[in-house]
């Protein structure tokens, strides 16, 4: 028999359920909200993971929904920020009546292709982010920043208004020779914002990334237009499928 | 279920007596779609049933609807848990559709534009109880509700109603359609809770 | 209109079933033969189960139901999985 193998960069706890006790709510934007949740079985989870949200009505009925996870949390933790979808069974509630004390289920860490993990290579990376896809690219530049990773960082956010965006400060505080952050605002920009304002162009696109020429790994997160649009852009601008990390966001 | 999340009740589930078990009374048509919409001009549309001496027959949008339209107020019931009740629909009932045809098969595979499939015994589909449906709602059926034709079998679960509708195929046994072979039940009624495998 | 989303939502799911996680794990699909992480599938949501497709052609290469005390999942459109260990 050989040695036991050893694949600790690789492991990653198995998913399970876990209650989660609200501790705070707050709005992050206009139409999200931040919550902050209690998990004292919570193992950790990589930059970019996600998990469902389970909820329990007194009947037994039952919705379940995915989340990003808003940042590499430590174990016991868990912040999701979650938007409020007008039609929505679970994130109205989420957004609108959920307080502390109250309890949840969740099933995660979940996913282990839209992640990042720290140290594994100097190669640059590049984020690009529609509206509230930015949560597990924040997740990504909040790890990168904690584990003074010295792969060079870059996010552009494209973002309705300055009210919209999501960890405003927290990217604010990142932001510096490691991590650079671009905003594009389409409808409405902060004023004397020297940009014009409108919808990401392939142009905006090429002029604010990563070049494909540095061989980036990119990770884009928005609705499915969103990403769809840009996966062609940056394909079109040289860079290889290989490299563009997608997760779509939407109708959850 | 012993965890709750306090405040959580998601839709309205109010108590009706033409609801099925397990069922929730919406106002809204709730959009499913297992694929792509296909957008099909009722130019080119088409319906074909074949019977098992291989004899197609065709009916063109304009001889599809010669055959007689017919006005129909149903329940309808999908098995992700909503119903409508009293939904006006318009269509050409399937009675005038298998009168021409001769088979003694007793099973039916409809084929949708874009490849989904659902089998439906052929007495579901006679006497008043199944139509080719091009309105609903007072107006010609949207892409993403089936149109420009579906299937409207209202007293099965609603995935029975293919939207898209091509074709109908005599079969000799009831092999399983498209969510049929995927967990749902083969024959899904929806007041037997008939829902999965 | 795009209704679907992608094959990162179907984590939770497949979780249940393998001892892996599933959405880095490449799939050939059985109809056109496209390579790709089953994180880059499309996957519908809005139906009565998850629909994967393939990105390329549009085949169905796996679908969950949950019927709440069981998990049915169907890969009949892929022809080949690989698992990074």
């Amino acid at each position: 028999m050989s040695a036991p193998s050893v694949t600790l960069g690789r492991s990653r706890p198995r998913p399970a359920w876990h209650v989660a006790t609200v501790v705070e709510t707050r709005r992050e934007t206009p139409t999200a909200a931040r919550l902050v949740l209690d998990v004292p079985t919570w193992p950790g989870s990589e930059a970019g993971a996600h998990l469902d949200v389970r909820l329990t009505a007194p009947d037994g009925y039952q919705a379940s929904r995915s989340y990003s996870i808003a940042s590499a949390t430590p174990a016991g933790q868990v912040v999701l920020a979650v938007d409020e979808l007008p039609d929505g069974e679970v994130s109205p509630f989420l957004v609108r009546d959920l307080r502390p004390g109250d309890q949840l289920e969740l099933h995660g860490p979940l996913g282990a292709f839209f992640v990042w993990r720290p140290g594994t290579g100097d190669r640059p990376v590049q984020l690009v982010a529609g509206g509230s896809g930015v949560v597990p690219l924040y997740a990504m530049a909040a790890a990168h920043g904690a584990a003074a990773d010295p792969a060079p960082f870059r996010l552009l956010y494209s973002v309705r208004t300055p009210d919209d965006v999501y960890f405003a400060d927290e990217l604010a505080g990142l932001a510096g020779p490691a991590f650079a952050l671009d905003l594009v605002y389409t409808r409405e920009a902060p004023a004397g914002w020297p940009d014009a304002v409108g919808r990401l162009t392939r142009e905006a696109l090429a002029a604010r990334t990563v070049p494909a020429a540095h061989r980036p790994h990119v990770y884009v997160c928005g609705s499915t237009g969103f990403v769809e649009t840009v996966a062609r852009w940056l394909q079109e601008l040289g860079h290889a499928a290989a490299d563009i990390h997608t997760e779509r966001f939407g109708g959850l | 279920m012993s965890f709750v999340t306090r405040g959580f009740s998601g839709r309205r589930r109010e108590p009706d007596t033409r609801l099925p078990p397990g069922q929730t009374l919406v106002q809204d048509w709730p959009v499913l779609s297992a694929g792509p919409t296909p957008h099909v001009d009722t130019a080119d549309w088409e319906l074909t049933v074949q019977d098992e001496t291989g004899t197609d027959h065709r009916w063109s949008w304009d001889e599809l609807l010669a055959l007689g339209v017919e006005d129909v107020t149903v329940d309808i019931h999908c098995v992700t848990h909503w119903s409508r009740l009293d939904m006006g629909w318009r269509g050409v009932s399937l009675d005038k559709i298998f009168e021409d045809v001769e088979s003694e098969h007793e099973y039916v595979m409809a084929h949708s534009y874009g490849g989904y499939t659902t089998n439906v015994p052929l007495e579901d589909l006679l006497d008043g109880k199944a139509w080719i449906a091009t309105e609903a709602d007072g107006a010609p059926l949207d892409p993403e509700h089936g149109g420009p034709a579906r299937l409207l079998v209202p007293h099965l679960y609603f995935w029975k109603s293919a939207k898209w509708v091509r074709g109908l195929t005599m079969m000799p046994d009831n092999d399983p359609g498209f969510w049929e072979q995927y967990g749902y039940h083969l024959y899904g009624d929806p007041w037997k809770e008939e829902r999965y495998w | 209109m795009t209704h679907h989303l992608d094959g990162n939502v179907l984590a939770g799911a497949l979780s249940e079933v393998f001892t892996t996680d599933m959405t880095a794990a490449r799939g050939r699909c059985g109809g056109c033969g496209h390579m790709a992480a089953i994180a880059e599938a499309m996957v519908y949501t809005d139906a009565p189960g998850l629909v994967a497709r393939c990105a390329g052609c549009d085949q169905v290469l796996a679908t969950v139901v949950d019927t709440g005390d069981r998990v049915i999942l169907s890969l009949a459109g892929l022809s080949a999985v690989e698992l990074r260990r």
